[in-house]
């Protein structure tokens, strides 16, 4: 059986370290996952995410540090504790001449799954028309569903999504999203990992940042956006020829830019939003509108990118 | 159902899917037949029955084409499926690396035993149809169906071994030609001159003995040629059968090794290996 302290941090990770030779594509890296949770870790391509999903699949060995998933090593754990895991690789590929049914069943079967559980799976991912085709047949989209199908069989613990939705469109990354969602919903604690920001905000309950193999910052998107000390930027609308007025009353706030005669932004700390709104209040109908415009994850994450350097 | 099997019977309908296991039949029967066709007429009284006969010219065939077939049944076996992304996949199910190595081991035995079965079945049936000497020699015709099989587990195996080892399925491919050749081709040429340049015979029988069993090739003719005293004769080397003296225990025992030994360091390499 798995133990409490298992359960609790599903995924614990502390001081790993992956070389390839010379090279070091994973540094001293710590992560935690608890049970339940949805972690996402977001890089530019070879910030070495794909590297730490290996470590922590068990598919390679860290050079230092510890791995732990599901409270054992996963390089060395037994075979059979690999049924609680599901994984869909980044650009998974499938024997292009079985049909998804066939390429689904054989995986069924490897996890020890009846294949009628996998009559639904086809149904939840929109594949059940197309099942009874080869997998060559399959369009990219496709074969991205089918890589989901066989990584939600048997329900597992623990889900690793490698950049699950890269090159699919709009709405199928939508219809994506909601499938993980639900899973999410049902207790499975899921870790993926993208370089789209904008489709991930929202949607994880913590989220790391990776840099050149280090992670860089790690935690909720309102704890990130804390510790990058970005402004919030408070638009406002003016009466017409009031805009100096404003300006000048507003100047010790923060920063000021005014960007018409009725338009003012002002950018200041997220701490002092209610003191400055509170200002803005007290100005009277001078004001004729006030955005309050939080930094978006794209800004968080360039900010990290670009100031933030890995020891 | 276990691992190790849902990857043999997975590995053997690939093999039905993509039309190996057809083409393997159709080699191995057609050239058996074509082989035997030619061969059926100046059989003369050497006091072998057609069958023996027929182990004689289908040993020297199946030395060649064994190999062949069971080199390019695994060559890509490994390799193939790290370079198209399918072993990353599959080594994060509920299945050890050594069921991985072994599951398709038993999947292309399944295919080599299909195609050794159904195609040398067939030519014996056609032997046994057109002689007059019935199903006699059935058992050194057995013996060839059986040593064909495990001379082409140890091919499958080395096929295996260079999968494990190289990076490229381009490069397994060359590099399985070229174990072809030499082992099959070259190596036995190299024995016939070596021996016709030693006039000082300095190459006692010994040593050549023991040149011959280091191949696994040599090894299966010299188990078929001279297991059995008829197919010996029919063979035209009932002497060389006699002075040979090889027990067949020793025999089947080298060609064990040539099976064993490659499989266990393919297993041991691919355990050791990151994806």
């Amino acid at each position: 059986m798995v133990n409490a302290a298992a359960v609790e941090k599903v995924i614990d990770v502390a001081g790993a370290v992956k070389r390839y030779g010379d090279k070091t594509v994973v540094r001293d890296v710590d992560l935690s996952v608890r049970a339940g949770e949805h972690m996402v870790l977001i890089g530019h391509n070879g910030a070495g995410k794909t590297t730490l999903m290996k470590l922590m699949l068990g598919l390679t060995r860290p050079s230092a540090g510890r791995v732990r998933v599901l409270g054992a090593d996963p390089a060395t754990a037994g075979a059979g504790r690999r049924r609680a895991l599901g994984y869909l690789p980044e650009s998974v590929a499938f024997h292009s001449a079985m049909k998804g049914r066939e390429v689904l069943a054989f995986y069924a079967r490897l996890k020890g799954i009846a294949p009628a559980e996998c009559r639904s799976i086809f149904e939840q991912v929109g594949l059940d028309r197309a099942a009874d085709r080869p997998v060559r047949t399959y369009s990219k989209g496709m074969r991205q569903r089918l890589g989901l199908a066989q990584a939600m069989l048997g329900k597992p613990q623990l889900l690793f999504l490698d950049e699950p939705t890269s090159g699919l469109d709009p709405s199928l990354r939508r219809h994506f999203y909601g499938l993980i969602d639900t899973l999410s919903r049902s207790g499975t604690t899921s870790l993926t990992s993208s370089h789209s920001l904008n489709e991930v905000e929202a949607r994880a309950d913590r989220i790391a940042i990776m840099k050149m193999g280090a992670i860089v910052a790690c935690g909720t998107q309102a704890e990130l956006s804390r510790q990058a000390g970005l402004p919030i930027v408070v638009r406002l609308g003016v009466r017409s020829g009031s805009g100096a007025r404003v300006a000048e009353s507003l100047a010790a706030m923060g920063k000021i830019h005014r960007r018409d005669e009725h338009r003012i932004d002002l950018f200041c700390l997220g701490a002092s939003k209610m003191v400055v709104l509170r200002q803005i209040a007290a100005l009277g109908e001078v004001v004729e509108d006030v955005d309050v415009m939080p930094p978006r994850l794209d800004d968080i994450y360039s900010h990290y990118m670009e100031n933030v350097q890995p020891q | 159902m276990n691992a190790l099997w849902i990857l043999a019977v997975n590995e053997y309908l690939d093999g039905l899917r993509n039309r190996w296991v057809a083409a393997a039949i159709m080699l191995l029967g057609g050239t058996a037949l074509a082989l035997l066709l030619v061969g059926s007429a100046p059989t003369g009284t050497v006091g072998a029955g057609a069958l023996e006969i027929s182990v004689v010219s289908l040993t020297s065939l199946s030395v060649y084409l064994v190999p062949l077939i069971a080199l390019l049944l695994s060559f890509d076996a490994l390799v193939g499926e790290f370079e198209r992304g399918t072993m990353l996949l599959l080594l994060t199910y509920p299945v050890a690396r050594w069921q991985v190595v072994l599951g398709k081991f038993f999947g292309h035995m399944m295919i080599l035993l299909t195609a050794v079965a159904v195609g040398y079945g067939a030519a014996a049936l056609f032997t046994v149809l057109v002689s007059d000497s019935g199903t006699a020699g059935w058992q050194a015709y057995l013996t060839m169906m059986s040593s064909s099989l495990l001379l082409g587990a140890a091919f499958i195996a080395l096929g295996y071994l260079i999968s494990v080892l190289v990076r490229e399925r381009s490069t397994a491919a060359g590099a399985a030609v070229v174990l072809w050749l030499i082992v099959v081709v070259l190596y036995d040429l190299a024995l016939l001159g070596v021996l016709l340049a030693d006039h000082a015979q300095q190459i006692g029988p010994g040593l050549f003995s023991a040149l011959m069993l280091a191949s696994p090739t040599d090894t299966y003719r010299i188990l078929n040629l001279t297991a059995f005293d008829s197919v010996g004769q029919a063979a035209g080397i009932a002497g060389v059968a006699a002075r040979s003296g090889f027990a067949v225990s020793l025999l089947l025992g080298l060609m064990t090794l040539w099976v064993v030994v490659p499989l266990a360091t393919t297993m041991a390499l691919f355990q050791r290996r990151e994806l």
